[in-house]
């Protein structure tokens, strides 16, 4: 069993480069997982736009189609309906479909296909038929896509019974959560936050890219490993306030927390469901001070199921409001992509307002 | 009208006016119903190309009807797919007790013991000749209308009464709409409710079987309404592009609630002859002569089971019933226009043939509609036995939380202990049925 233990992340360090360790980005420890998990399971098969012969647009599927076959790993016709569709089917006949969806923007044509079937065929069959299947699909802005390269759904599926969503925020994460989707029994969405699938996004769009090679996070052992899903990962610890945050934003906090000099949980939930409730309230009860972070739209966004937990749960030891920062009400803008995206200033003041009171 | 973009001027103003076609249907309450439009060719002059054609080839197949039964009760043609009487009297009895089953349960439902029934009515022989042409094993891919399948496969009547009922019997735990059946045993897909879902999911699963070098084939069944949904065309592509051993059976039952098949686009040309864009072989049979949607599916089968492809069969039938419980045909349609239906009864026709061959008579065919309704009585009350829809003996409490998940998380579990807790607030002394159900 001891190979498929959790093992905990790496702390970030930066500058440390151990030349014995093994460096990955998001996408080849992606990558990796579905090498892994095709390797150890045969019944898993891959398709999507483009991921065949050509690898995907982002190379998360490059070299599978020769490694597994045509059979395993094919292209596909432009349908997302179709394309979630037949991973419905073949999850009933025994496989385990891990489609790709190129853009998470174009998911919405095979949205009734999850929300009225995958979601629930195993409640409406009770447990007669499953859908074991993950839908990975690059969501998040910040590469100037535009309204439709951009979005962040995640909170269209959380409100869904029936659907896991998962969003990792770091290459080893991205291998272990991956793995644990593919062989979780339930349908997954696995977002990934495609800004940092190079380096992590410190919020500063006018600052050059660090690739991931310069942090920890970035160590990816070989072979097998998962990350259970329903656990969130403490990206840095202290005792000011908590951070909620997933994908791209867990590093743009982190950035903000360090250069404000301010000593924050910082949790990178991982998943969104399951939710890790118990490490959310322990921080909260610990810190007394919440602040959700989150790159998609405000209104109904997964930031307000986040702030009614934390007020219901944790309201009598709170000692500031809850605060949200989020991206605006808008369509993904293209030219003013970064007036958009909740980055370093719209964090940095609703920091300072939380902690206003506090004595430094 | 619509302000033009500015700058256009005048341009354009002596062009003739444009107006927008809605369709209607021939007939409405209280006309006469004339269907001699209805082109209804001789059987047995259909040609049966090889099942490995190229589907160019039978252009014309997607536009005739094939037809085996004629008006002298005897079978005809090269689409005779010479089933012996005893496979025959077997057809006829799947046919008779799911008409026998369906009135009972249509009964129940106006009687108040469930919420929700949908006959077959008229269109039994699309699923359960096509049924038979299929292994047992194959998988399908029903949508509501095709609990002759489960009948012809042997299902347990009471599993069926027990459904519909959401008793404490349903395999289904009362969680699904009635009718909306599901049989892993029988390799009978989990009925949706949302309408041609399951075309691409049956491509899928074919697509599966193909990967692993199964011998098994799926066969989905949609209506005609229901081709204009998105998914049908997914499915028309993916099954074409892989090849898939899928079979996509169109019941087309000419109305679709209260939209007559014009809204599918059934004015312009079959639903057979969507498989031409897709370059699917397309089979056009008439939905009503049992021995021709038997053999019509057994050819898609054997094409699909030789690696040939899939096939789209449109049956061409009439829904001599209204949609559902739900809903009053008479007041959407001509009552005349089951009466007039030039393709007549699947029931009534297989009787004939028989009887034709020699191998039946009224007698036999009175006893066994009376034995037919006498077991759907006998099994119904069975069945009552574990409760009727509202009465208390239903799935405890906490089944409701049960199979969103494989595990029940968090949140589900304080759900289901506030579910728990009503129940008790509301009978503090125990469930009236404690004991019985939950």
């Amino acid at each position: 069993m001891s190979e498929t233990e959790t093992r905990d992340a790496p702390a970030s360090v930066h500058g440390d480069t151990r030349p014995t360790e093994r460096r990955l980005n998001m996408v080849e420890a992606i990558n990796e997982a579905l090498d892994v998990s095709m390797a150890r399971d045969d019944n898993i098969v891959v398709m999507g736009e483009d991921v065949g012969y050509f690898g995907g647009v982002f190379r998360c599927t490059a070299g599978l189609q020769d490694r597994y076959g045509k059979t395993r790993v094919f292209d596909t016709p432009i349908s997302e309906c179709g394309i979630i569709g037949i991973a419905v089917g073949m999850g009933a006949y025994g496989l385990r479909p891990v489609p790709e969806i190129q853009f998470a923007d174009y998911i919405y044509p095979g949205i009734d296909q999850l929300i009225s079937e995958a979601a629930r065929l195993r409640y409406r069959s009770a447990a007669e038929y499953i859908a074991p299947m993950t839908v990975r699909s690059p969501f998040g802005g910040g590469i100037f896509g535009g309204q439709t390269h951009s979005q962040s759904p995640e909170a269209i599926f959380a409100h869904v019974s029936g659907l896991k969503t998962v969003i990792p925020a770091t290459p080893y994460d991205a291998k272990g959560l991956l793995i644990a989707a593919i062989e979780d029994n339930d349908p997954v969405i696995f977002f990934e936050p495609k800004r940092i699938y190079n380096g992590p996004f410190s919020g500063y769009y006018d600052r050059p890219v660090q690739p991931w090679k310069r942090f920890d996070a970035s160590i990816v052992p070989e072979g097998y490993y998962r990350i259970p899903l329903g656990k969130a990962r403490l990206a840095t610890e202290g005792d000011q306030l908590t951070v909620l945050a997933y994908g791209t934003m867990v590093h743009v906090a982190e950035e903000v927390c360090r250069e404000k000099g301010v000593e924050a949980d910082i949790l990178d939930l991982r998943t969104i469901v399951p939710l890790d409730i118990e490490a959310i309230e322990a921080s909260v009860k610990k810190t007394g001070r919440c602040l959700i972070v989150h790159e998609a739209t405000r209104t109904s966004g997964f930031g307000a199921e986040l702030s009614a937990l934390v007020t219901e749960r944790c309201f009598y030891h709170l000692e500031a409001p809850v605060e949200r920062v989020t991206g605006f009400d808008t369509p993904y803008p293209h030219s003013l992509e970064w007036a958009y995206f909740p980055g370093p200033i719209r964090i940095g003041e609703a920091l300072d307002k939380i902690l206003q009171d506090l004595k430094r | 009208m619509a302000d033009r973009p500015e700058g256009t001027g005048r341009a354009g103003e002596n062009r003739p006016a444009l107006s927008l076609h809605v369709p209607e249907p021939k007939f409405r309450p209280g006309d006469t119903v004339d269907f001699s439009h209805i082109e209804v060719p001789e059987a047995g002059m259909q040609a049966r190309p090889d099942e490995t054609c190229d589907p160019k080839d039978m252009r014309e197949l997607a536009y005739g009807l094939v037809r085996v039964l004629g008006e002298d009760n005897r079978a005809h043609g090269p689409w005779d797919p010479k089933l012996d009487p005893e496979t025959l009297r077997a057809m006829l009895g799947h046919m008779a007790m799911t008409r026998a089953f369906d009135e009972r349960m249509f009964r129940g439902q106006r009687q108040g013991k469930t919420s929700f029934y949908m006959k077959c009515t008229g269109e039994e022989a699309t699923s359960v000749a096509a049924s038979m042409a299929l292994a047992g094993d194959d998988m399908v891919f029903p949508s509501y209308r095709q609990q002759g399948i489960l009948i012809q496969r042997g299902y347990p009547l009471i599993e069926m009464i027990n459904q519909i009922y959401s008793n404490k019997g349903d395999k289904l735990k009362g969680r699904q709409l009635p009718i909306m059946y599901s049989s892993r045993e029988h390799s009978f897909f989990t009925i949706s409710g949302n309408l041609a879902t399951q075309t691409p999911q049956a491509v899928g699963w074919a697509m599966a079987s193909a990967i692993k070098g199964d011998s098994r084939i799926a066969a989905t069944w949609v209506g005609e309404g229901s081709t204009a949904e998105g998914d049908f065309h997914a499915a028309c592509t993916f099954a074409t592009v892989y090849n898939a051993p899928v079979i996509l059976n169109i019941i087309n039952n000419q109305w679709a609630i209260s939209s007559f098949s014009g809204f599918a686009g059934a004015e312009r040309t079959t639903f057979a002859a969507r498989a031409l864009g897709y370059g699917l072989a397309g089979l056009r049979v008439d939905g009503n002569d049992p021995l021709a949607c038997y053999a019509a599916e057994q050819w898609a089968a054997n094409r699909a089971r030789a690696n040939a492809g899939p096939t789209l069969i449109e049956f061409f039938t009439y829904r001599a019933e209204g949609h559902s419980t739900s809903d009053d045909p008479s007041g959407y349609r001509s009552a005349q226009e089951r009466e007039e239906w030039p393709l007549g009864d699947p029931v009534m026709r297989l009787k004939r043939h028989l009887i034709e061959l020699g191998e039946w008579d009224e007698e036999r065919q009175e006893k066994m509609d009376l034995d037919a309704a006498e077991h759907v009585k006998k099994v119904t009350k069975e069945a009552e036995a574990n409760g009727i829809l509202g009465h208390g003996l239903h799935h405890p409490f906490r089944t409701m939380f049960e199979d969103v998940f494989e595990d029940l998380p968090w949140h589900l579990k304080e759900q289901a202990e506030q579910a728990i807790h009503e129940r008790k607030t509301k009978f503090p002394e125990g469930l009236p049925n404690e004991g019985k159900g939950a």
